[in-house]
C-alpha cells in the first residue's frame, strides 16, 4: 500500500499565516507578485498553488479540482480535508487551465462574498502576454505578464467584472509566485 | 489503491495494533524496535501536533450522548522511504510517542516486515499492557467494599 503523499507546510502555523498575508496583499494590490512557499507540492501542482490550498482550503470549503490535477487529490484530502465537489458548488477551484467562470457560483447581491475563488496555475507570471490592470488598489495602471491564459481572457474577464459586486476572484500561481486578480479589477490587453 | 473513493476499510487487525501502539510508552516502543534491525529512514508528513478531541459518553451505555469533556491528543503521520504511510493518534502531548507509533504503523503495513514487527514489538507490548491491566484490576479488587455485607452486618 504505497502512495506518493508528500508533506505540507514545514511550520504549519507561521507558514500558513505568512501565506495568508501574501494572499491578502495580492488581492489588495492586483497584479503585484508575491513569493510564497514553505511546502513541498504534490505533482502536478506548483509550490505556490500548494501553499495557497493549504492556507485557504479546509473541511468547510468545498473545492473543485481540475481533473488534470487528479493526482494531487490524496494530498489535498489528507492535508486540507476539503470535499471535492462539482464546479457549481465550489468555494474554491484548483485549476490548471481557466475553467468556465459562468459555471462557478458568483455569489448574490446580498452575499457577494460567497462568490468562488479560482486558484489558477499558469506557466509564468513574468513572461507571456501582457495585461494592463486598473481599478481599486492601483494608484496607476499596473502591468502583469501571464503565460497560460486563454486567448479570449479579456472578454471573459469583462463579463466577470461586469457582475460586480458579484463575481469570481482569481489567484494566479506560477512556481513559488502568486498574483491576484480580484473581481474589481479592469483588465485590458497591454 | 490511489483512488481516494475506495479507501481501505479500517481493518480490524490494523485497529488492534494501532490501539496497542497508542497505549505504549515511547521508550518501550523504541527499545523493542531496536531489536528489529536497522530503523528505516522516514519523513514526517504531518505533526507531531497537539489538539483536542471531545470525549462523548452515554449514561448507562444506552442514554443519549453527552459531552464528557475534552482531552489532549497528539497526532503524527510518517512516510517510510519505501512509501508506506503510518498514522498515530495518542492521548497526551508526547510528540515522540506519536511519531514512534506512526512509524511502527507504517512498518506493519509492509508485508515483508509485518511478521517480525508483530512478534518483536506488538505482541510484547500487548502482553505487557494486559499484565499491567490485570495487576491494576487486582489491586482495585482488593479494596472493593461489599455494601451488601455492611447492610447485613448493621441489622
Amino acid at each position: 500500500m504505497s502512495n506518493e503523499l508528500v508533506a505540507g507546510f514545514a511550520d504549519p502555523v507561521t507558514d500558513a499565516q505568512s501565506c495568508f498575508r501574501a494572499v491578502l496583499d495580492a488581492m489588495a494590490r492586483p497584479g503585484k507578485r508575491h513569493v510564497v512557499g514553505g511546502t513541498s507540492a504534490p505533482a502536478p501542482l506548483c509550490a505556490a498553488a500548494a501553499a495557497v490550498l493549504l492556507t485557504l482550503a479546509d473541511h468547510e470549503t468545498p473545492l473543485w479540482l481540475d481533473p488534470a490535477a487528479g493526482q494531487a487529490r490524496p494530498w489535498i484530502a489528507f492535508h486540507t480535508g476539503a470535499a471535492i465537489v462539482p464546479l457549481d458548488q465550489a468555494a474554491f477551484a484548483m485549476a490548471l487551465s481557466l475553467p468556465d467562470l459562468t459555471e462557478l457560483p458568483d455569489g448574490t447581491d446580498e452575499m457577494p462574498e460567497s462568490g468562488a475563488t479560482v486558484i489558477l496555475q499558469v506557466a509564468s507570471l513574468v513572461t507571456g502576454r501582457r495585461f494592463l490592470l486598473d481599478g481599486p488598489g492601483l494608484r496607476r495602471p499596473a502591468v502583469l505578464s501571464i503565460d497560460g491564459m486563454p486567448g479570449d481572457f479579456t472578454a471573459i474577464w469583462q463579463r466577470n467584472h461586469g457582475l460586480y459586486p458579484r463575481g469570481i476572484d482569481l489567484i494566479l500561481c506560477a512556481g513559488d509566485t502568486i498574483a491576484a486578480l480580484p473581481r474589481s479589477v479592469r483588465i485590458q490587453e497591454g | 489503491m490511489n483512488d481516494p473513493d475506495c479507501l481501505p476499510h479500517p481493518l480490524p487487525a490494523r485497529r488492534r495494533w494501532m490501539a496497542v501502539l497508542a497505549r505504549a510508552e515511547p521508550d518501550s516502543i523504541a527499545a523493542l524496535l531496536d531489536h528489529c534491525g536497522e530503523r528505516p529512514a522516514h519523513t514526517v508528513l504531518r505533526g507531531p501536533e497537539g489538539g483536542l478531541v471531545m470525549v462523548r459518553g452515554r449514561a448507562g451505555g444506552g442514554g443519549s450522548a453527552f459531552n464528557l469533556g475534552e482531552m489532549t491528543v497528539t497526532r503524527c503521520t510518517v512516510r517510510t522511504e519505501t512509501g508506506f504511510v503510518g498514522h498515530a493518534y495518542v492521548a497526551g502531548r508526547d510528540g515522540r510517542r506519536a511519531e514512534l507509533a506512526a512509524l511502527v504503523d507504517a512498518l506493519m503495513q509492509d508485508r515483508d516486515r509485518t511478521a517480525t514487527i508483530e512478534a518483536r514489538v506488538i505482541t510484547p507490548l500487548e502482553t505487557r499492557q494486559a499484565q499491567q491491566r490485570a495487576s491494576r484490576a487486582a489491586k482495585a479488587a482488593a479494596t472493593r467494599v461489599q455494601f451488601f455485607a455492611m447492610q447485613t452486618m448493621r441489622s
